[in-house]
């Protein structure tokens, strides 16, 4: 089974973030970057099927140089290669143009199974796998908390609004992960030793044979107008009272006459 | 890489270094990073969630923590591949070190067992030795603990009670004694013991828990790290095979020293953690806690202890990679066979003994520091159990007692460049000469300097150890053999020796980032390197004169001291917007900012 892991280096989730001046991107000078946690999900089942039904685990990653390192560390938790598009002309892309970089790089990738993260967590998009999968013509589904490979076909356990389903497709196929589908492994120090002699290319468009012209900023349908912060939290307010029905009651008068909420 | 000089130890204080002759830890490697993420994620996911399991022993929980550590390889950084480990630069043991330090009690555990309990077979066991016991401790199967400390040999080692005597058919030492405070202790599953030859010859076993003979005391009640085992180790007739005989009979001090050394520097990087977890409690704390309708952090006084402990934490962080880089840069001078002598190990590590002592002070003192501060900030609430200032403030008291006191580490600073000088390994008595000349030729007071940025502080660090070199020479001259009696002087002189190295390192760090990324993408840097040599030359200044007056008498001491306020002459920095800047950087990052 050769399973390749669509990967996006991100912002730490403790990073603070800065909004540059132009207003549709953030300042990125002091930022530490991470493996966008769905994708790490999808790293440690894919070390998981290979354990289990031999096969291949290659990464793939678009982005700066600076991505390499989310895939060495991919690689340092056991991946076998890895593949970077790096290319200037993919900058300013939306969700769509970068499913079309990977889905173009995957013509070179043998694969049976595509695993990615349900999203980002820097652009929250939910959108490169399925059009990752669309672009490619094969089956995919979402959200995915467990599976399991038998006769040639994966089933999969997805989570919707109060329950689970069940949903199975041959291979090839694509799916994206949903927390709570397993804990991902540390990369251990010979595992970073290691990572460091395993295959990483780095290509080029014009390598995967993609027009510049349909992807990044070129090629995007849909644009980022602005960023803004969300308010600032208010601060904590204490609600008096002797006893509990008396705090009750203050906080009726609070929630009824001055916010008006009931 | 660009290839940097290498010092003899000491060296610092008689020659000036160029920012690019100092190994910074913003020249991490990739792997140096994904190694210091793995070991962080370490800490925080597994253990930060269960702070409170660390107020009591718990020997599984900690058996449990130092085998996952084993599995991600945190054990073996400095174990031979061929015995379980990964043979890593002293850059990745430190960054691995510094992650761990930001884990209550398990830090102490988890540093006594790499360092001091498994280094010793390291450096200085048999191959065999190191086959039988290195896989073990690697993987964290097997615990190890490091016993010198006596009831009548704690900063006096030497002075060990314990005794082994061979057996008549020549196979076994049979050792008798008490050793006391072993971290580890209940857990060990090996003893360094160091014990006397027949009463003479001090040398260092291996010793197994099973070995018979061999019994524990109870747990101590310690004032901190009460989640770590402290016993005493009893050996009544204790039988040890002679094959566990640890380097040479009478050769111990060497074993237990050199590994002290490296223990030194490992606290230090150790200190760096907990410091940097202390920041990040006390902004945080800082960020929400309101009076007076204000969050706290916007009080200068609140902006002042944020500041300054970012700013000594970066000196310590500075210092500490400097010194492994310098480690590594002598280790890499080695070759393979040399590598795999004893001897060539020993002299390796022992080359940088008193920078090691004065990471240990430091790193220890700016984490008390920290710690207390963190309690202030968190006012009433951090004297209260149960909230982390508590614990931390009570965790951090024990790292200027062991590894060698402070006090002992401050005595071996100045007698290690003393001892040095005289054996001509280093050319103190000339730099003494040179300054004596300069200042007798120093004609004039003003002294023209570039605008290049940080030129007055690089100043201010020259004239520091111009300033040194004119009050330890008029020491050692007036005081002979008799200066080691002198300890408060001594003290002195450790003091002025551990600031310079400090200041210089902050510097030349800071001036490395300023040339890399350019002055407006480094002003924090180089806010924190001004503060920093504005507030510590002064010491310095003090310490001098402390030492001419008590040396020097009537018309020469005058003018002894009128040279030293003549060198001391500088225009202060202004600090106080300076402090608000870095303060800012810390409210921000909601961590240690650099």
């Amino acid at each position: 089974m050769d399973v390749v892991v669509l990967v996006k280096q991100v912002p730490d989730t403790e990073s603070l973030i800065q909004i540059a001046e132009d207003s549709v991107s953030i300042k990125t000078g002091d930022l530490k970057w991470i493996i966008n946690p769905y994708d790490e999900f999808a790293v440690e089942e894919a070390l998981q099927i290979r354990e289990t039904q031999g096969g291949t685990v290659t990464i793939l990653s678009m982005g700066p140089e600076k991505a390499t390192e989310a895939i060495r560390t991919a690689l340092a938790m056991g991946a076998d290669s890895g593949v970077l598009i790096n290319d200037p002309m993919t900058a300013g892309g939306d969700a769509l143009t970068t499913a079309k970089v990977l889905a173009a790089a995957l013509k070179e990738i043998p694969y049976d199974l595509i695993i990615a993260g349900q999203r980002a967590v820097d652009g929250d998009n939910y959108q490169v796998g399925s059009a990752v999968a669309e672009y490619l013509g094969i089956p995919q589904i979402s959200l995915v908390i467990k599976e399991e490979i038998f006769n040639g076909k994966i089933r999969c356990h997805r989570v919707f609004e109060g329950g689970t389903v069940v949903v199975e497709t041959p291979f090839p196929a694509l799916f994206t992960t949903q927390r709570g589908l397993n804990e991902p492994r540390y990369a251990s120090l010979p595992g970073i030793m290691k990572a460091k002699k395993k295959p990483l290319d780095i290509k080029t468009l014009a390598d995967i044979g993609i027009d510049p012209a349909i992807v990044g900023k070129a090629g995007s349908k849909t644009k980022i107008k602005t960023l803004n912060f969300p308010s600032e939290r208010q601060a904590v307010r204490m609600i008096d009272g002797e006893s509990g029905a008396e705090k009750a009651a203050n906080l009726v008068k609070i929630l009824h006459g001055e916010i008006k909420a009931i | 890489m660009s290839k940097r000089k290498i010092f003899v130890g000491g060296e610092f204080l008689i020659t000036d270094s160029e920012p690019g002759d100092m190994f910074i830890v913003e020249e991490m490697t990739t792997e140096h990073k994904m190694i210091y993420s793995a070991a962080t994620d370490f800490v925080k996911k597994e253990i930060l969630p269960n702070d409170e399991q660390f107020e009591k022993i718990n020997e599984d929980y900690a058996r449990s923590l130092l085998e996952m550590a084993g599995n991600l390889g945190l054990n073996g950084t400095d174990i031979p591949e061929a015995y379980g480990g990964e043979d890593m630069d002293k850059t990745s043991t430190c960054l691995v070190t510094e992650a761990l330090g930001g884990a209550p009690s398990f830090s102490v555990s988890f540093g006594a067992h790499t360092g001091i309990g498994t280094l010793p077979i390291v450096y200085f066991g048999s191959d065999e030795q190191k086959r039988k016991y290195l896989p073990k401790l690697a993987t964290g199967e097997w615990f190890a603990s490091y016993c010198l400390t006596e009831t009548d040999a704690g900063s006096d080692a030497l002075n060990t009670r314990t005794t082994a005597s061979l057996t008549e058919d020549g196979k076994f030492y049979i050792l008798n004694g008490e050793k006391i405070y072993i971290t580890n202790g209940a857990w060990a599953d090996i003893y360094i013991v160091y014990a006397k030859v027949d009463g003479k010859s001090f040398t260092g076993f291996i010793v197994e828990r099973a070995f018979p003979g061999l019994s524990l005391g109870k747990e101590e009640d310690k004032m901190g790290i009460k989640g770590s085992s402290t016993t005493s180790v009893i050996l009544k007739d204790c039988r040890v095979p002679k094959e566990n005989v640890l380097f040479e009979i009478g050769q111990g001090h060497k074993v237990a020293f050199n590994v002290l050394n490296i223990g030194r520097y490992k606290l230090a990087a150790s200190t760096v953690g907990a410091c940097k977890i202390a920041i990040t409690e006390a902004v945080k704390y800082a960020n929400s806690r309101e009076q007076f309708g204000r969050k706290i952090s916007s009080f200068g006084m609140i902006k002042n202890k944020l500041a300054d402990m970012s700013i000594r934490t970066f000196m310590a962080e500075s210092l500490v990679y400097r010194l492994a880089g310098a480690i590594d840069d002598r280790f890499n001078t080695l070759d393979e066979t040399a590598k795999q002598q004893v001897t060539e190990n020993a002299k390796t590590i022992e080359e940088y003994a008193l920078e090691c002592s004065i990471a240990k002070i430091y790193g220890s003192e700016c984490a008390d520091f920290c710690m207390d501060e963190l309690v202030q900030i968190f006012g009433g609430s951090g004297y209260i159990a149960g909230y982390p200032p508590e614990r931390m403030y009570r965790d951090t008291r024990i790292n200027r007692i062991f590894e060698g006191t402070n006090e002992i580490n401050r005595l071996l600073i100045p007698a290690t460049i003393l001892k040095r000088a005289m054996k001509g390994r280093l050319d103190l008595l000339n730099a003494v000469q040179v300054v004596g000349e300069e200042i007798r030729n120093y004609l004039s007071d003003t002294v023209i300097m570039g605008d290049a940025p940080l030129a007055v502080q690089e100043r201010l660090v020259k004239i520091s150890k111009k300033i040194f070199l004119l009050a330890a020479g008029k020491a050692a001259n007036r005081l002979g053999a008799n200066l080691e009696e002198e300890q408060e002087v001594m003290g002195f002189m450790a003091d002025m020796i551990i600031e310079i190295y400090v200041m210089e390192s902050g510097l030349l760090r800071a001036m490395k980032i300023i040339s890399k990324k350019g002055e407006s993408n480094a002003q924090y840097h180089d806010a924190t390197a001004k503060i920093y040599i504005n507030d510590t030359f002064p010491k310095i200044v003090h310490w001098a004169r402390q030492i001419l007056s008590y040396v020097e008498a009537g018309d020469d001491q005058a003018a002894q001291i009128a040279t030293v306020n003549r060198l001391a002459d500088y225009p202060p920095t202004e600090t106080i917007a300076l402090r608000r800047l870095v303060a800012e950087k810390v409210i921000k990052a909601r961590k240690y900012p650099f």
